[in-house]
């Protein structure tokens, strides 16, 4: 017999912006009803009250950079029975990824003010190089809808419906002439997930990748196209390098095209 | 005299407390407090912030100036508009770039947008369930769901603008350095603006609303700063002022103010030279641009007892009520007036140089720095945003707060020091995300 009780939800924060958080208060319409199927048991954004775990949903938000919060993870998952990671922080260590692609420790000693106070680790990394993740949902921000389901599916225990197609599949569906073909703007449609429907093509500018790669996303074609066309290595490097930086298939492109 | 000793120990036990919130509930990002109280006075008080550093400044090194609004956008989920808006006005400086003024009206009209989205939050879902003795909006739907559905829906007018304009609520994508990307039809607008009529009453509503709520008497001299136009309501320019002379350019900011780096917390404080502690935010804009106000909006302030100077900072729910609507107002009347402009963005050539900016984010002033070389790729940024500037200020109220008030019940004590920081609507994540990280180059 199905509990009478509502199914536990809790979001948790690590290094990132608050606003894939914000996309579940930015639900207007739906908030109330989505509080009403569950209880918000832990989301200090939004409640000074505080429910015990253990949770039935763990949205779990941003990236982990202090040693910190590489403990605080372990400690939410044991109290977890699904949990969700949101976001490019979350999924792809963000845009505070950049710093793994340099010497964080010597810059740090060279140039605090007072670096004994600050403690954070040489890297930023997704949630999933620590814990085991139940679900991955991608953007910069994600998808408030796409948020919506995925809480829906998993309190129904049934598959996210989650499209996993690129987003130049979007500007197909949308009847979007290609502003690459057209005008030879550089675009990373061809390799990020979909999320945000073609957003920024729609706004005549090409994809900066906010949802990460796609599934086998055929970056060196692309990076190819771009050479072809006249972008420099420095160019290319820069345009893997954004809020997905670290996600595996953007780091290998862009490390490939460095020196 | 066992029982004199245990009475003893109980009496001092009185005397000396200590509040604690690990985790600060309704703030964006994480934050702590502490406030020490030894002897009936309060000897200690540290607003922390233990959100971990992400180091923008550094990033931004080496970035093309074409890139710089969308990474400086993800500083903040709740102002990402702000930081796009300080970012361009910097770095049209540097190129001298001369925009449409259609493509400034609409800037502002962005900036109403973000103003209304950030502030409804703060309003209804952060701030209002203090004052009306709930944990939560949820909880206070459950009794009221009439206040909480309006004031979702007035956040969604907000919203409605910042994604037609800007393409998405969060993290825009249509601001670029020179206008947009894409200008919205007449059509668009149109539609747009038969949201704001209604968002309008309620932000009306929502004035008279939280001017009946019970504030505690706690006034103070404050030092108020921001920016100050000739002929409007500030948003995107002006001249920096306070209550106390400061008048200067925007160029100038880091001749009056700078930067400190203390223990507990991983976001810089912010002070004026000399004389230290100074305000920033819809209190210190209200007060010092309430001329620039519509009539119509100042009779309001009349009616509900909210005329400037108002020196009580529990009251600042109700200034950002009353700027929340002025934005819906300014808002319908860009909508109006707006022309298509020729080309949704002036054309643009990289330009060695050193640029400035700074504009009126929903919590306060927002300073940008860069340079630039030549070849339009970012030498050195600096970022001071607005909770930075305020955490001085959030320390020294809860300092007094606590010494007016410290023989009220430890519960009440602590829910009150959480409500005085709230005043502030602190934004945890943008304060701390400028821990600085500077490069030595040979």
């Amino acid at each position: 017999m199905a509990s009478k009780e509502k199914p536990k939800l809790a979001v948790w924060k690590f290094a990132s912006c608050d606003g894939c958080q914000l996309s579940l208060l930015d639900c207007e319409d739906e908030l109330l009803s989505v509080a009403g199927a569950i209880e918000i048991a832990n989301f200090p954004e939004a409640s000074r009250a505080v429910v015990k775990g253990p949770y039935d949903i763990s949205l779990v938000e941003g990236s982990i950079t202090t040693p910190h919060d590489a403990e605080r993870i372990h400690k939410i998952r044991r109290q977890s029975k699904f949990l969700i990671t949101i976001g490019a922080c979350a999924t792809a260590g963000g845009i505070q990824a950049l710093k793994n692609f340099k010497d964080v420790k010597e810059f740090i000693r060279l140039v605090y003010a007072n670096p004994s106070y600050i403690e954070t680790l040489n890297t930023s990394t997704p949630i999933s190089n620590h814990i085991h993740v139940d679900y991955e949902l991608h953007g910069c921000p994600v998808n408030k809808y796409q948020l919506i389901e995925i809480i829906n599916a998993f309190l129904n225990n049934r598959k996210p419906n989650i499209a996993p197609h690129s987003v130049c599949i979007d500007c197909k569906l949308k009847g979007n002439v290609c502003i690459t073909v057209a005008h030879g703007t550089a675009c990373l449609g061809p390799v990020t997930h979909t999320g945000c429907n073609a957003l920024c093509p729609s706004y005549n500018r090409g994809c900066f990748g906010c949802y990460g790669p796609k599934e086998t996303p055929n970056t060196g074609s692309l990076a190819d196209w771009m050479s072809k066309h006249g972008f420099r290595e420095e160019e290319i490097v820069r345009s893997f390098r954004g809020f997905n930086a670290f996600a595996e298939a953007f780091r290998k492109e862009s490390e490939s095209h460095e020196k | 005299m066992l029982l004199q000793k245990r009475l003893e120990k109980k009496v001092n036990r009185m005397k000396n407390k200590t509040i604690k919130v690990d985790y600060l509930a309704r703030v964006e990002g994480e934050g702590s407090l502490l406030v020490k109280i030894k002897n009936d006075k309060v000897s200690e008080v540290e607003f922390k912030i233990f959100e971990p550093p992400r180091f923008f400044e550094a990033f931004l090194r080496g970035r093309h100036f074409t890139e710089v609004p969308d990474i400086t956008a993800r500083i903040c989920g709740i102002c990402p508009v702000a930081y796009q808006m300080s970012s361009i006005h910097a770095l049209e400086n540097i190129l001298q770039v001369k925009v449409d003024p259609q493509i400034r009206e609409l800037r502002r009209l962005l900036y109403c947008g973000e103003w209304i989205e950030s502030h409804v939050l703060h309003i209804y879902m952060l701030h209002a369930p203090d004052f009306l003795g709930y944990e939560d909006a949820i909880q206070l739907a459950g009794v009221s769901p009439e206040v909480v559905k309006k004031g979702l829906q007035l956040k969604k007018a907000g919203n409605d603008i910042v994604n037609l304009l800007g393409g998405r609520e969060i993290h825009p994508i249509n601001v670029r350095v020179g206008g947009f990307y894409k200008i919205p039809s007449r059509q668009e607008f149109s539609k747009l603006a038969e949201k704001l009529k209604h968002a309008q009453d309620i932000a009306i509503e929502t004035v008279k609303l939280t001017s009946t709520f019970q504030f505690p008497k706690f006034e103070q001299d404050y030092e108020f700063v921001a920016l100050k136009h000739p002929k409007e309501y500030p948003f995107n320019e002006g001249r920096l002022v306070s209550n106390k002379g400061l008048n200067i350019n925007v160029n100038e900011y880091e001749n009056y103010f700078h930067e400190e780096h203390v223990r507990h917390s991983n976001a810089l404080q912010s002070a004026k030279n000399n004389d230290g502690i100074y305000f920033v935010g819809p209190l210190a804009r209200y007060n010092l641009n309430f001329d620039k106000l519509p009539d119509s909006i100042k009779e309001l302030a009349k009616e509900v007892n909210m005329l400037p100077p108002c020196n009580n900072p529990f009251k600042s729910i109700t200034v950002r009520a009353i700027e929340t609507l002025y934005a819906c107002q300014e808002a319908l009347r860009i909508i109006e007036q707006f022309e298509m402009p020729e080309k949704p963005f002036a054309e643009i050539q990289p330009r060695e140089g050193t640029g400035y900016g700074c504009t009126e984010a929903p919590r306060g002033i927002l300073y940008h720095k860069y340079r630039m070389d030549a070849n339009g790729i970012i030498q050195e940024a600096k970022i001071v945003p607005p909770t930075s500037q305020n955490q001085k200020q959030i320390e020294n109220d809860l300092f007094s707060f606590v010494s007016k008030n410290i023989n009220l019940p430890t519960d009440e004590l602590t829910w009150k020091c959480e409500q005085t920081v709230r005043n502030y609507d602190p934004c945890i994540s943008c304060a701390t995300h400028f821990l600085k990280l500077n490069f030595v180059r040979e």
